[in-house]
């Protein structure tokens, strides 16, 4: 029962600020200083029961290595999304006592998302994230904006729900079980049942990773939605989904490998392709990022594609350092506020350098780190998913991958000409708060230094990836 | 008298999903009726899990069932409250209106 203590925290946790907030409309504020440093306890607790690797419940929830890497990386998130959008909630009004709860319930949604053993399990933590997702989407009730966000996720959200779950029931009953271990006994050979079921599953996953063919929601969701919530969703949601789907690929479908390599390896190019292409013509720095991370799952998916335990140990760090980038940016575009209205298009950020040169030069080293420009961590990431990539030979991967990295590093490069050489507009606020100045810093020291040791990280993912198969 | 086997149960359910699925791309007027496609494919799913529930004499895929309807609930229950809310933002619920974001 120990080990289930984070999942029991968050769960009571959200229910008595639930009561609380019946009760004393005012505790807002306290509650969002202190939810913060119950996160921060969470994390420890994973971090030092990390090598802990149990089932629970009948072989229906498993706690291992990799589920306790990826629950530190979710709570990362949700603890800088709080830190980062505290100033913000009390700025635009937005601060109801449901949002923490229901940040909160959804971060117990992609927990037992990451530790499902079961389809059952796993369909239940995706749709608790999911419907508090689209809570979260729709936040700003009175902004058109927001709650055509919360319309557009929720119609495409439930859909991929359904496809994700007619591929549950045809792989339940081609298989007579839901449980991943027997699945994965039963699963040899031929069989048409189980391909129809894993495609369906893969759809569903893909939409909520946002990967191309399935992405259309992306773009709008992240624009409409309020940029607190846009943070959240796109670092902890994926971070979630891409855990799922690495375990649903090499247990329950540890046979089929030949398989869903080739639809795998389709929905990276593609992602890689879109997200880069896309993106040049966009103004609104919200939407940009949304084509962005498009891409970057683009290369996480041509790492799980590859399935051998050094890239698996590459997608991982690509994601500890993707959630990182994506923060400090996000943070950094939160940041031009002037008088209480927040900014959110390229040519806000024109001429920043002038009033603003401290937060301009962090929002080039992060741009710089999400074009993958030596010796930023962004280049590692990629770095380690190409050598993944060519070690198994598979050439034309590693070429479209470049090339369209290539063609993201322009409208990224864009970004800084806009910050550096266009003329200057007024000056936005200067207080920015400190939970904002604390996760810009943090996140690009950690960028900026990450070079000089790069062996820790390694190593520990190193020792959660060969264990898988 | 025809024999209702399990190929009809799924034939019966693959047909409900493809009405589902074209009951959000094709209809064009009101998102009410994307709620209720929504249902549609939910329940083909159930038709799918309890057939193969009987079929292989496990209990597991109706307390599947169970679980799906209590989640179909909650997510229609939340999807009116964001159309309620979009409503009152745009006074109107067709599609088309749908429209304030592009690119």
């Amino acid at each position: 029962m120990k080990n289930l203590i984070p999942e029991l925290v968050i769960l009571l946790g959200s229910f008595s600020f639930l009561i609380i907030g019946v009760f004393a409309k005012n505790l807002n504020k306290i509650i969002n200083y202190f939810i913060p440093v119950l996160l921060g306890i969470l994390i420890l607790f994973i971090y030092f029961n990390f090598s802990s690797s149990l089932t629970l419940f009948g072989n229906s929830y498993s706690i291992d290595p990799l589920s306790n890497f990826m629950k530190i990386l979710v709570l990362i998130s949700v603890l800088f999304t709080f830190l980062i959008s505290n100033f913000y909630l009390e700025r635009t009004n937005i601060n109801q006592f449901e949002y923490p709860i229901i940040l909160l319930l959804a971060t117990l949604g992609m927990f037992v998302m990451i530790s499902a053993n079961n389809l059952i399990v796993f369909y239940l933590g995706l749709e608790l994230q999911s419907l508090c997702l689209y809570i979260l989407a729709a936040i700003n009730t009175k902004s058109l904006k927001s709650s055509e966000a919360g319309i557009k996720y929720f119609v495409l959200g439930s859909l991929s729900s359904g496809l994700l779950l007619y591929g549950c029931s045809l792989v339940y009953g081609f298989t007579g079980s839901v449980d991943y271990t027997e699945i994965a006994k039963v699963a040899i050979g031929e069989s048409g049942g189980l391909k129809f079921g894993l495609v369906f599953i893969l759809c569903g996953i893909a939409f909520k990773i946002a990967a191309v063919p399935f992405h259309m929601w992306a773009p709008d969701v992240y624009e409409g939605s309020p940029t607190s919530v846009t943070t959240f969703f796109t670092v902890a949601p994926k971070v979630a989904a891409i855990a799922a789907l690495i375990k649903f690929l090499n247990f329950p479908y540890g046979n089929f490998i030949s398989e869903w390599k080739t639809i795998i390896i389709v929905l990276s190019i593609a992602s890689m392709f879109l997200g880069a292409v896309a993106a040049i013509g966009q103004t609104n720095l919200k939407r940009l990022m949304a084509y962005s991370s498009i891409t970057h799952v683009g290369f996480i998916l041509a790492g799980i594609a590859i399935a051998t335990p050094q890239a698996l140990s590459a997608v991982l760090i690509y994601l500890v350092i993707y959630v990182f980038m994506k923060l400090g940016v996000f943070a950094c575009i939160m940041s031009l506020n002037r008088n209480g209205v927040y900014f959110e298009n390229i040519s806000d950020l024109s001429g920043l350098s002038k009033h603003h040169p401290v937060i301009s030069l962090c929002l080039t080293i992060l741009t710089f780190s999400l074009a993958g420009i030596p010796p930023l961590a962004g280049f590692f990431a990629k770095f380690y998913i190409f050598l993944s990539i060519i070690e198994q030979k598979i050439y034309y991967l590693a070429v479209i991958g470049l090339l369209s990295a290539v063609v993201a590093a322009f409208y990224y490069l864009r970004i800084i000409k806009v910050i550096y050489f266009d003329p200057a507009k007024e000056s936005y606020n200067k207080d920015i708060g400190y939970g904002l100045k604390f996760s810009i810093g943090v996140s690009t020291l950690l960028i900026l230094f990450y070079f000089i040791d790069p062996s820790t990280l390694n190593l520990i993912v190193d020792n959660i990836t060969k264990n898988i198969k | 008298m025809i024999e209702i086997t399990l190929i009809h149960y799924l034939f019966l359910s693959a047909i409900i999903f493809t009405l589902g699925i074209f009951g959000i791309f094709v209809n064009r007027k009101n998102v009410i009726v994307i709620l209720m496609s929504i249902e549609l494919i939910l329940l083909s799913v159930n038709i799918n899990l309890v057939a193969f529930s009987v079929y292989l004499q496990n209990v597991t895929g109706q307390i599947f069932t169970l679980f799906i309807l209590t989640v179909a609930a909650a997510e229609s229950a939340i999807g009116l409250a964001i159309i309620v809310i979009f409503f009152r933002n745009r006074g109107s619920i067709q599609v088309e209106d749908i429209n304030s974001m592009k690119g």
